[in-house]
């Protein structure tokens, strides 16, 4: 896949996976499993990258004796998950014309 | 292997990297370890999970900037003595145009592969237009009594346009190559920079 469009689509999927409540490193990659196999180094750049576009905010908290990073999505995080559902829905109905037209032929 | 041991082979790998960088890379993958743990794996099938530092090592180099390691790396140790700051400034210069000039051979080399490829489409596109060129005269020629002046242009710029479209995929291979091989040079430049900092 290209790398710019696999970079966005996982942007998302980190997104959603703090979209409803806020999450921390291991439960996203837990969340995500059953779609997406993804590698911590993966999630520690994809959330860096987060950050710095204020789609997410950081807050150190302790759990059980030592400290653990929370996410939480922010409004401009929000839209991005709505504007990527909009893209795809156009990319959804591409995919099914190139599906029947191809199935067409077989 | 325990968590403490991992960290700090992790930690090894990455000397040459901001102190602040590593830190926080560290406290992520302890966080990570930690949580497995309390999920009921032991250490050992935790760290193996998320798998090996060199594999880790390699990829957080891979996303560095170059700029941040070189820039870590001419970071003094310690305070300089204030005969190191005045050998400095008096060696200035000396070290100035060496160093001006080592980022100008990467820039010239980095500049003449990206001409190269500049100029393998400016050829491309002058045999499209020199074939297309070619064909349209042909066929105004062959309403003249230069037939076959006209017929000639035209067999010449078919000719061409054939020759194009083989150059548009050795074009292409070229750009591919060219770009995985620049990457190449980065990663092994920003290796360089970290061996002789671990030395």
């Amino acid at each position: 896949m290209d790398i710019q469009l696999k970079r966005g689509i996982l942007d998302v999927c980190v997104l959603a996976a703090i979209k409803n409540e806020e999450s921390y490193g291991y439960k996203i990659i837990k969340d995500m499993k059953p779609y997406i196999e993804m590698s911590e180094s993966t999630l520690y750049t994809i959330l860096k990258r987060l950050e710095s576009a204020n789609m997410l905010t950081v807050r150190t908290a302790e759990h059980d004796g030592r400290l653990r990073k929370y996410y939480k999505i922010t409004d401009a995080g929000l839209d991005r998950i709505k504007s990527f559902k909009e893209e795809w829905r156009e990319v959804m109905s591409i995919y099914q014309f190139v599906v029947k037209e191809d199935d067409g032929n077989d | 292997m325990t968590k403490f041991k991992f960290l700090s082979e992790l930690e090894e790998k990455l000397s040459g990297l901001p102190k602040s960088d590593i830190n926080e890379r560290l406290q992520f993958y302890s966080e990570m370890i930690d949580d497995r743990v309390e999920e009921g794996l032991s250490e050992d099938q935790a760290i193996a999970d998320i798998g090996s530092s060199d594999e880790i090592a390699e990829q957080i180099i891979r996303e560095t900037p170059l700029v941040k390691i070189v820039k870590k790396r001419l970071e003094p140790k310690r305070r300089l003595a204030a005969w190191e700051i005045v050998l400095i400034v008096l060696g200035f210069p000396i070290w100035l145009p060496i160093l001006i000039s080592i980022f100008a051979v990467a820039l010239s080399v980095y500049a003449t592969l990206w001409s190269l490829i500049v100029s393998l489409w400016a050829v491309f596109a002058s045999f499209v237009g020199g074939g297309f060129g070619g064909i349209l005269s042909g066929l105004l020629l062959s309403f003249t009594p230069n037939l076959t002046s006209g017929l000639f242009l035209i067999f010449a710029g078919i000719f061409l346009l054939g020759l194009s479209v083989l150059l548009f995929f050795g074009s292409r291979e070229a750009t591919r190559g060219t770009a995985i091989l620049t990457k190449k040079i980065a990663l092994w430049i920003k290796r360089l920079f970290l061996r002789k900092e671990a030395a």
